[in-house]
């Protein structure tokens, strides 16, 4: 006899911890089922821990909103360190049209309610010391937003799981469905089979395979990204400093220094490299350290410690797929998460118990619409 | 202050340094020129070199390698690894306590173009298993590029003082290590088409089949068609209380200070492990003039050869089998050790602690294939080898014979030779790795008469140069193999040859011809740093360092080029087989303190990261809540995230692992990353994608 869950997650990463957790505080009774030999460690451990409110559209400034909520009182909540910082994140501008698109970003913000603010150079040395000055218009600022562990988030998320009598079953691979109608009757496993009253896809990377064993064509392509960590040193800088330039090679990257003085950083290739490969480049480190010594040279004798490759699972329009499939009654899908998985993860892990225990409200909805997996993909985020 | 350096070394030339002033907080001291800051440092007395950020606990030098950084000074303002750095005139350092300050410099980075270099074969490693590849590779005009991380060609043989074993045809035994590695060097030196690049550390093999070299400090690519993986092996560490007190480290730490920089880190030391290194490093110790205040290892018999562990007992120091460190005691930095009796399951005696002062303690108990290159370029793709101690930890003399043989057979696959490796070698390869054999007695020499040798090396051990040095062919090993015990039958002429080439000093000459009631033994003597002259009463001992009789010198014959000496005794006619040595230090060294001084038994206080401070416990709740994945452990409890790059506590999480009874096979070894070690931002040349 296949054991009987209310609830089935594939995937225990950032978005299937939170959502074992939301689920399991109802008293469902849930499976969290997952390939690798312990929780968070596909993607979720691989993001560098930011974590911002200031996007452009309303579904991932409010998920997002009330993942800082729950990141900054989990210890007082929970009683973990999950190593929680409100070091803000900054986006400097080294053209004027950058400056300006920036700056009409924040009207629409502004209009969320989301604290940013447009520091000028100066200001913006006060916060980044040594920063370079060279060209600098001027630096988005948005305090409230910060940083925390994957690594601790993950783990705190597990372990409270269990708390709540979450069974997981590690080292094991969804392979299929057993459909009858439009429900998912059985969930198939290399070792095993479940049975569900609902599913969660949350399988990170493999989603679109997921989808596809429900016949459903789920557009989430994953594409690597490569990042690094340096030796802890004594505080020097505040927040996330974001250069949105293209140069040759590269769209974005990013750094902070985080809780443990560690600066993590982190590059987008252009054009993307699409497709999963965990193995380590010898362009990165070259790539990533000339374009933060650039506009950093006080980083300059930081020593490098690791570094490490993983995916950003991608949709066509930068947006994440959430919402229950109309094709398949009993499957929720919660996949494409992009570069933001893990700010994301909280918040959505609450909306996706929501969804599973039909509570969703008049926000919910509207959040939902900016993720929903029937929209035609073909917008654009202003900014990623 | 006393400048605690070799002034002498009964081995060792000690040049005339040309000596530099530095500051360490604020205080003008001495260094010689071109000395790494760490040496300089302890030379002055010196062995706290900062606090840890996490607990503010003392922290010194460790592995004198640049792996782990609890070596980290600031250096004219730059938190640099000391052991890595060298002093500079009026250079000024200060203790690295807490979080480094990053220096304020806003000038503009400068990038060099990035050099990309192609090679037929990349060694990794210039110790004696890349060296003889290379050799083999040079050659068969393969062209080869060696790069090692270190200032001179060797390996750990330039850490070696004494006389090799093995063979003298095959592995040029009976010479002394530090001086094989030169011979191995000079010959490699010769090859033409063999690049040489030293101080350049290999970083990572990247997957699009690049590997990265920090040389001299510049970052460069090689696109090399082969590996060889020669990078040997680093030294495996223990859990017990105090673990992270200053002042513990390991034979290659000590062999680097002692051996290279000729500088005296410790008066007093007690030793952890009774296999070759651990036994060896004794030796080394009383050749420098410290004192060996005692050696344990757990095992019933020491693992290492029993010509070492008998040289050791000869010369006074104690060896506890069975016997494994329960604390290091000290505020700071290590005053006492308390060792205790334990039983087959390797739990403590409860009563049998015995603690002794020393400075230092060296922890020899054994060490791990570094095998991450090879796991890389298999990642990459890139067909890769491995030799020496990369491939499987054994003596150097099987690390010359394995290199060679992939040194021929990669220039097999290159396609540029076709003559077969000789079988012998493999041969060779094998009984010259083999462990210590069975322990026989003594060869029954019934004429008292004349002169003839008395061969105290009583193990099967891979080694003969006693055979092949005796100009009458009077010792052969009991089958004529390598390994078999050495017995005399002949004619012996009393030339001393086969006393002064036996590495483990196991050969004495008794020479009846004289006074057949009083023959006269002659015995091999190293450690002139302890002077022998005529006249002076030895106090004389058996194979295993049993006190015999008290005798006088009657000649001391030193011989400068082997650095060995033989010193004769006349002594009574029962005991002159029986006599091998004397004395040097005395018992009063080893004398334990009058009481034990026994922690609360609270194991798990050990550090099991030194880097991060995460002591045993906190890992062995997580292990007895279920996690059995060195990566969810790393997580949780940061083990393993620190500058090492979990390269000490990996094995000592394993070992608990196994200790809380979780099988091999369900434990989830960590995933190794970029980069080797830490590399400065700014060493990164200008980068772009291809
Ligand atoms: C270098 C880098 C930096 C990043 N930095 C940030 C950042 O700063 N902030 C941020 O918010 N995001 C960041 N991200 C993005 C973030 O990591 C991802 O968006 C997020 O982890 C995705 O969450 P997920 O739950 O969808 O996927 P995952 O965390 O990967 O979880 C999916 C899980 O599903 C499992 N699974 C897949 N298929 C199956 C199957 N068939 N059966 C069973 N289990 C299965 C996988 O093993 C995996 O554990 C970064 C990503 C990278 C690569
Ligand atoms: C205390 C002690 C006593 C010993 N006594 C004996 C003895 O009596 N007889 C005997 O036969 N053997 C002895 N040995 C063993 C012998 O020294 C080793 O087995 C032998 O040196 C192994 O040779 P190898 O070439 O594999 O490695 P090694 O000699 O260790 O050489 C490896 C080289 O690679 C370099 N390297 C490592 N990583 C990198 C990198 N990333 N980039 C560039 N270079 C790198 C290292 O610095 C080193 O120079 C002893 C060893 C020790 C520690
Ligand atoms: S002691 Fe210097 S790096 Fe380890």
């Amino acid at each position: 006899m296949a054991k009987n869950y209310d609830l089935i997650i594939i995937g225990a990463g950032s978005i299937g911890l939170p959502a074992a957790l939301e689920a399991a505080k109802r008293n469902a009774s849930v499976l969290v089922i997952e390939s690798e030999h312990g929780p968070g460690q596909e993607n979720n451990k691989k993001a560098i821990g930011g974590v911002r409110a200031t996007h452009s559209d309303y579904g991932k400034i409010s998920v997002c909103l009330r993942s800082i909520e729950i990141m900054k009182s989990w210890h007082e909540v929970y009683g973990d360190d999950i190593g929680w910082m409100s070091n803000g994140y900054s986006y400097p501008a080294y053209n004027p049209k950058d400056a300006q698109t920036l700056q009409d970003l924040m009207k629409i913000q502004h209009s969320y309610g989301l604290n940013i603010k447009w520091l000028s150079p100066q200001d913006y040395n006060e916060i980044v010391p040594g920063i370079k000055q060279e060209g600098l218009e001027g630096s988005t600022y948005s305090p409230e937003d910060g940083s925390c562990s994957p690594l601790l988030m993950g783990s705190a998320y597990y372990f409270h799981t269990l708390k709540h009598k979450v069974e997981y079953r590690f080292n094991e691979k969804v392979i299929g469905f057993e459909l009858s109608g439009d429900k998912i009757d059985t969930v198939i496993t290399d070792k095993d089979t479940y049975v569900a009253g609902t599913v969660i896809n949350a399988a990170g990377n493999y989603a679109r395979q997921i989808g596809e064993y429900a016949g459903l064509d789920l557009p989430v392509y994953p594409d690597n990204h490569e990042a690094g960590i340096t030796e802890p040193v004594a505080r020097f800088f505040g927040p996330m400093v974001i250069d949105m330039r293209r140069a040759p090679g590269s769209a974005n990257f990013y750094f902070y220094q985080n809780n443990e003085g560690q600066v993590v950083f982190c590059i987008t290739p252009d054009p993307p490299i699409l497709g999963i490969d965990n193995r380590s480049t010898s362009e990165f480190l070259p790539l990533c350290s000339k374009r933060m010594l650039e506009i950093y040279p006080r980083l300059r004798n930081l020593k490098v410690r690791r570094t490490w490759r993983g995916q950003y699972p991608m949709t066509p329009d930068g947006f994440p797929i959430v919402g229950r499939s109309r094709e398949i009654s009993n499957l929720i899908n919660a996949v494409g998460m992009c570069g933001q998985g893990f700010m994301l993860g909280p918040g959505m892990g609450e909306l996706l118990a929501r969804i599973v225990f039909d509570e969703l409200s008049d926000s919910d909805h509207r959040i939902l619409k900016s993720f929903d997996p029937y929209r035609e993909f073909t917008g654009m985020e202003a900014f990623k | 202050m006393k400048e605690l350096r070799l002034k002498e070394h009964p081995i060792l030339e000690v040049p005339d340094y040309e000596y530099i002033s530095f500051y360490f907080n604020g205080e003008k001291l001495p260094a010689r020129k071109d000395e790494m800051i760490s040496s300089a440092l302890i030379a002055n007395g010196i062995n706290v070199f900062g606090h840890h950020h996490k607990d503010g606990t003392a922290q010194g030098i460790f592995c004198a390698n640049g792996q782990c950084a609890k070596c980290t000074v600031i250096a004219n303002g730059i938190a640099v690894k000391s052991c890595m750095t060298k002093v500079q005139e009026n250079m000024m350092v200060k203790s690295a306590d807490g979080l480094p300050e990053l220096p304020e410099t806003n000038d503009p980075v400068e990038f060099e173009p990035i050099e990309e270099l192609e090679t037929e074969v990349l060694i990794i490693g210039g110790g004696p298993s890349g060296l003889s590849a290379a050799i083999q590779l040079g050659s068969a005009g393969i062209d080869t590029l060696l790069i090692d991380d270190k200032h001179e060609l060797g390996g750990k043989l330039v850490l070696q003082t004494h006389k090799f074993f093995g063979s003298e045809e095959d592995s040029r035994a009976g010479t002394r290590g530090h001086e094989i590695g030169k011979l191995l060097a000079a010959e490699v030196m010769e090859m033409s088409s063999v690049k040489v690049w030293l101080n350049s550390t290999a970083i990572f093999v990247f997957s699009d089949k690049k590997v990265g070299v920090l040389k001299d400090g510049v970052y460069k690519l090689i696109n090399a068609k082969r590996i060889l993986n020669a990078a040997g092996a680093r030294e495996k560490f223990l859990r017990f209380q105090g673990n992270h007190l200053a002042r513990i480290y390991g034979a290659g730490a000590f062999q680097t200070l002692v051996n290279r920089d000729l500088v005296k880190p410790t008066e007093r030391l007690f030793i952890i492990g009774g296999g070759n290194v651990g036994l060896i490093g004794a030796y080394h110790a009383i050749q420098a003039g410290i004192e060996v205040v005692g050696l344990a290892e757990a095992m019933p018999s020491c693992g290492g050869y029993k010509v070492h562990a008998d040289k050791l007992m000869r010369l006074g120091v104690p060896i506890y089998t069975s016997h494994s460190i329960l604390s290091a005691n000290g505020g700071e930095t290590v005053e006492s050790i308390t060792i205790t009796e334990i039983d087959r399951n390797f739990k403590p005696i409860e009563g049998t602690e015995k603690t002794f002062a020393c400075d230092t303690i060296l922890i020899a108990v054994g060490l791990d294939s570094l095998a991450e290159f090879t796991l890389e370029a298999e990642a990459a793709g890139i067909p890769v080898y491995a030799a020496g101690d990369a491939l499987e930890i054994a003596e150097a003399s099987s690390a010359m014979f394995n290199g060679k043989i992939m040194g021929l057979t990669i220039a097999r696959d290159c396609g540029v030779v076709s003559e077969d490796i000789p079988q012998e070698w493999y041969q060779k390869a094998e009984v010259l790795k083999s462990h210590p054999g069975k322990v026989k007695g003594y060869q029954n020499h019934k004429a008292e008469e004349g002169v003839f040798p008395i061969i105290h090396c009583l193990q099967e051990i891979p080694c003969n140069p006693c055979t092949t040095v005796c100009p009458t062919n009077s010792i052969h090993t009991e089958d004529g193999s390598l390994m078999a015990v050495p017995l005399y039958s002949g004619s012996c002429i009393g030339c001393g040859k086969c006393v002064l080439i036996c590495p483990g000093l196991a050969i004495t000459l008794v020479d009846y011809r004289k006074d057949v009631q009083n023959p006269i033994v002659t015995m091999p003597y190293e450690i002139m740093n302890y002077p022998v002259k005529v006249g002076d009463e030895l106090s004389l001992v058996d194979v295993e360092g049993r006190f015999l009789l008290k005798a006088p010198v009657v000649q001391v014959i030193e011989n400068k080029k082997v650095h060995t000496a033989m010193v004769r005794v006349q002594v009574p006619r029962e005991l002159a087989k029986q006599v091998v040595s004397f004395i040097v230090q005395d018992a009063s060294v080893s004398e334990a303190l009058p009481n034990a001084i026994v922690a609360e038994r609270a194991s798990d206080d050990a550090m099991i990261c030194l880097c991060e401070r995460v002591s045993v416990g906190q890992v062995r709740e997580l292990i007895r809540s279920g996690i059995t994945d060195l990566n969810q452990i790393k997580a949780i409890t940061r083990a393993g995230m620190g500058p090492c790059g979990a390269k000490t506590c990996e094995v000592l999480i394993k070992g608990l692992l196994r200790e809380e009874g979780i099988p091999v096979e369900n434990v989830v070894p960590n995933t190794k990353r970029p980069v080797f070690v830490e590399v400065p931002l700014d060493k990164f040349p200008n980068g772009t994608r291809s």
